[in-house]
């Protein structure tokens, strides 16, 4: 696999958010707003790229039994960085992430390519697929969040649209909302994505952490979802 | 002792900003296992259970080992290990003393070490300015709420299992419309509650 390849695979073809379904939590709560998502976007793929580098450089070093701990410790000591400097210079975006901004360090998509990836490759691969996921991410943020601002606000980036300023649905920048355009987006993936979508249904097998959580308790709960 | 405000608290916390309708916290668990009523209840009740243990060890480390060393940057990186050790140290102390309530609820616990709610619980408790009663409260209430959100929406799935979906909206899509609905019938309880008690 090329290094365009490694990159562009985030952006479409693995899309964290719409094809994989992870890191739904930030998605819902972080896309009213295109600046709120964009800010988050960004957020995470600092702390990616910088968890994945130390992680595959790190790879040879981290013994395999601890290696969910020690990358705990990495990721959450990356978003302290950036928390930190969130608070520092950009204080209007720390007031609209407020709780999700810490809530990176549990965020699938990081653990999940540090499991998947990062200690399996080399440290440019790994920086290279930390930034497609990050782009991905944040593109996919981006989209729902400019379709929940532009229909639910009128606005698009705070600058008001003439006539959906006045038409406003404004459900869509509530809860409900988040969920709904969320399920119409990977509806819209199901339909009109190339291949088909590998997943039909949420469960542990998509979730990256399925391996190292102790795989039994997935496999558990998943006979017991599907007995 | 105020029982009024702590009601308060715990009815917020379960109804108006409940952790999966209305924050967003915890989806994973609340897509992935709500699929049955018994796997609903078993993954809710293990997620009170341990956000209540959670909070009770992580207040007391923020308001006497953190703050007096001026050490509250620290606060993600000490919240998230001890919330992944205890996780580890109850499943361990459920296997050995109590095997019942580790069989009913022990495949649940690994998978809440990396579940934001719990972390967010511990997080937004000290970040609204709680005492240590007011933080157990509240995430009792926050806990309540998952269940409830957990239980009510295994029951809407149960439903949907048996009807006709169009083809792209198969799976997760129309799992995601149906908590879009289930989430709408919770904005109902906005203002009920300060009310409740005026």
């Amino acid at each position: 696999m090329n290094t365009l390849q490694n990159f562009s695979k985030g952006l479409i073809k693995e899309n964290p958010v719409l094809v994989l379904v992870l890191g739904t939590c930030p998605t819902l709560a972080t896309s009213t707003s295109v600046s709120g998502a964009l800010g988050m976007g960004a957020a995470a793929t600092v702390v990616l790229l910088c968890s994945n580098i130390v992680i595959s450089a790190l790879r040879k070093v981290i013994p395999d039994k601890v290696r969910i701990p020690c990358y705990i410790v990495l990721i959450a000591g990356f978003v302290t960085m950036v928390q930190m400097l969130v608070k520092a210079f950009a204080p209007a975006l720390d007031e609209t992430l407020g709780i999700y901004l810490p809530l990176i360090v549990v965020n699938c998509i990081i653990l999940g390519r540090a499991e998947m990836f990062a200690n399996k490759n080399k440290v440019f691969d790994s920086a290279v697929d930390a930034l497609g996921m990050g782009a991905g991410f944040t593109l996919a943020l981006t989209l729902m969040a400019t379709i929940r601002e532009v229909f639910g606000n009128g606005t698009f980036f705070g600058i008001s649209i003439p006539i959906l300023s006045d038409n406003h649905i404004s459900i869509l920048t509530m809860a409900p909302g988040g969920f709904f355009v969320f399920g119409l987006l990977i509806a819209a993936v199901n339909k009109w994505g190339k291949h088909k979508p590998k997943k039909k249904d949420f469960g542990c097998e998509g979730c990256p952490n399925a391996d190292s959580c102790s795989q039994k308790s997935c496999e558990a709960v998943n006979q017991e979802v599907t007995a | 002792m105020d029982i009024k405000g702590l009601l308060i608290i715990l009815l917020s916390a379960a109804f108006i900003n409940n952790y999966v309708l209305s924050r967003f916290l915890g989806i994973c668990p609340f897509l992935g296992v709500s699929k049955k009523l018994d796997s609903a209840t078993g993954m809710s009740l293990a997620v009170i259970f341990v956000m209540l243990i959670a909070t009770a060890v992580t207040w007391p480390i923020q308001m006497y080992l953190l703050v007096p060393n001026h050490l509250e940057y620290l606060q993600t990186i000490v919240f998230i290990l001890v919330i992944a050790a205890l996780v580890q140290l109850v499943e361990i102390v459920l296997k050995r003393y109590i095997p019942a309530l580790h069989k009913s609820l022990g495949v649940y616990l690994p998978l809440i070490t990396t579940n934001c709610a719990v972390l967010g619980v511990t997080i937004l408790n000290i970040d609204s300015g709680y005492d240590f009663l007011q933080s157990m409260v509240n995430s009792l209430g926050s806990g309540l709420g998952f269940f409830l959100a957990m239980v009510m929406f295994s029951g809407v799935r149960s439903t949907l299992e048996g009807s006709d979906i169009p083809k792209s909206f198969k799976g997760l899509p129309i799992t995601l419309i149906a908590a879009a609905i289930t989430s709408l019938s919770f904005l109902g309880f906005g203002g009920v509650i300060e009310n409740l008690f005026a």
